[in-house]
């Protein structure tokens, strides 16, 4: 029964489509799996080639994902691969390097102060944020523990 | 004019679509109905520097397409009615400000289509203009940056999400004799039924559609045999068995006769979800496809009931459900026989 505005919401689920739920996981498992093993290579390049501890191969590691990541946004494709891996595209820091290239993209009309500068973390500070705060909790919590047992 | 009922206005004058104007983006001229199309750009950016460049680019050529098969100056229309989805119509106000056309800005979200359509008729009926201009457009890139996220934000999209289409149309309304009659209009009331997903405008306008088309019928005493298309403007896949199925349970059974543009536009294996949505959606398949298939006398008689959710990028935030409204314009062939 659809006719009935307070109930619409509910009642019209069944016309819904199916969210193909273990199909998502397993494509983002998918691609997610292997950025991960493109940032295992690339560090065990630094490790190799340049004789980086495992440690201090860490950061280039990353930034060169985060430049790959900016460059594939700046050419239209990493969205492409997103759309089809969701959070496997979202969840490592390639994501995180997207949302900010995309929207200095967007915004870069408007200026570079007010519109890339503004812009920058319009998508990515809710991350930073809940990092920040969880991390400082966290702290907090874990020095509490120290000083009691 | 006479007024039908409550909500229904029925045009006494002959009034004619003169003549129409439709262009499209790249996804659009690789759909079925790009042949009907004046003109599709290659590239989303239409040749200009920006996505809203881009958008008004849109607007101007398919004006200039309409003037130039109607075999109008600007100087010889009354009245410019236009609408987009961008912050303050913009694209409409930007290109009025080129035209010199004496100007009303217009908002119904996807319905501006048929709103401009069916106050341009009334206009024309009424004798306050004797040509009139209606136009909308839509991008893809500035609807995705007005409501959703940055163009190139990598994000996967949901099965009830619709693909803003990239075009604009435009139609000449006048009382020169030509091949297609704009008949009557049902002006639409704001339905909201508690949908607050906006990734599901099709389930949130489905009840505004088919509380227009109810009325429609109701107002009129015709029965959908008496219409080759029933045709809404933007409800999807997800939103058209939606809109059957509300009417069957009133006893109106349309389905036989109702199609969705955002279906028509593209084909099933195109990227879109569950279908094309934006002004321009219902605009370019009526202007064009429609229009052509009225004024060969292969269609008679359609409904375009255009459908459009009345909200920004911040009331979903807000917790708010969405409002949506429907405006439907009854076009009829002028041909004979």
């Amino acid at each position: 029964m659809l006719n009935d505005p307070k109930n619409y919401k509910e009642n019209v689920k069944a016309y819904q489509p199916k969210v193909p739920y273990f199909m998502n996981c397993f494509k983002a498992f998918l691609v997610g799996g292997f950025i991960c093993l493109i940032g295992q290579g690339v560090q065990t390049f630094y490790m190799h080639v340049f004789h980086f501890s495992k440690q201090a191969a860490g950061n280039p590691t990353v930034a060169t994902l985060i430049l790959a990541s900016a460059l594939l946004t700046g050419f239209g494709i990493y969205d492409k691969i997103a759309n089809f891996a969701g959070a496997g595209t979202i969840v490592p820091v390639t994501g995180f390097a997207n949302s900010i290239t995309s929207s200095a993209l967007e915004h870069k009309n408007e200026g570079i102060v007010l519109g890339i500068a503004t812009n920058l973390f319009q998508l990515a500070g809710e991350v930073i944020v809940f990092g920040v705060v969880s991390a400082a909790v966290l702290g907090i919590i874990r020095l509490f523990i120290e000083h009691l047992f | 004019m006479s007024k039908v009922r409550k909500q229904t206005w029925r045009f006494d004058q002959p009034i004619y679509l003169g003549a129409t104007g439709t262009v499209v983006g790249p996804l659009e001229a690789r759909g079925p109905l790009s042949a009907s199309f004046d003109k599709c750009y290659e590239h989303l950016n239409c040749g200009q520097k920006s996505w809203t460049e881009a958008e008004r680019a849109l607007l101007r050529r398919s004006i200039s397409f309409c003037l130039a098969k109607a075999g109008k100056a600007e100087g010889d229309i009354d009245l410019f009615l236009a609408g987009d989805l961008m912050d303050q119509t913009v694209t409409s106000n930007f290109i009025a400000r080129e035209s010199r056309i004496p100007f009303l800005g217009m908002f119904g979200a996807c319905s501006t289509s048929m709103e401009t359509l069916a106050t341009g008729a009334m206009l024309v009926d009424s004798g306050f203009a004797d040509n009139v201009l209606c136009a909308v457009s839509s991008h893809n890139a500035t609807a995705e940056r007005q409501f959703r996220y940055p163009t190139e934000y990598g994000g996967p999209t949901k099965l009830t999400q619709t693909f803003t289409v990239t075009g604009a149309g435009a139609a000449l309304l006048t009382k020169e004799p030509g091949k297609v009659k704009v008949k009557e209009a049902t002006i639409g009331r704001v339905i909201d039924w508690g949908i607050n997903d906006a990734a599901n405008l099709g389930t949130a306008m489905a009840p505004a559609a088919a509380d227009t088309i109810w009325t429609h019928f109701q107002d009129t005493g015709r029965t959908p045999d008496d219409y080759d298309l029933v045709v809404t403007g933007d409800l999807s896949a997800v939103g058209s068995p939606i809109l059957d199925e509300i009417l069957l349970e009133k006893g109106l059974d349309i389905s036989s006769v109702h199609q969705d543009c955002g279906t028509m536009i593209y084909t099933s294996d195109q990227p879109v979800s569950a279908g094309g949505s934006g002004c321009a959606c219902s605009a370019v398949v009526t202007y064009g496809y429609l229009f052509n298939r009225l004024a060969e006398g292969s269609l008679k008689r359609v409904l375009v009931v255009a459908t459009g959710a009345l909200l920004n990028s911040s009331t979903p935030k807000e917790k708010d459900t969405i409002p949506c409204i429907a405006h439907a314009v009854l076009l009829e062939s002028a041909k004979e026989g």
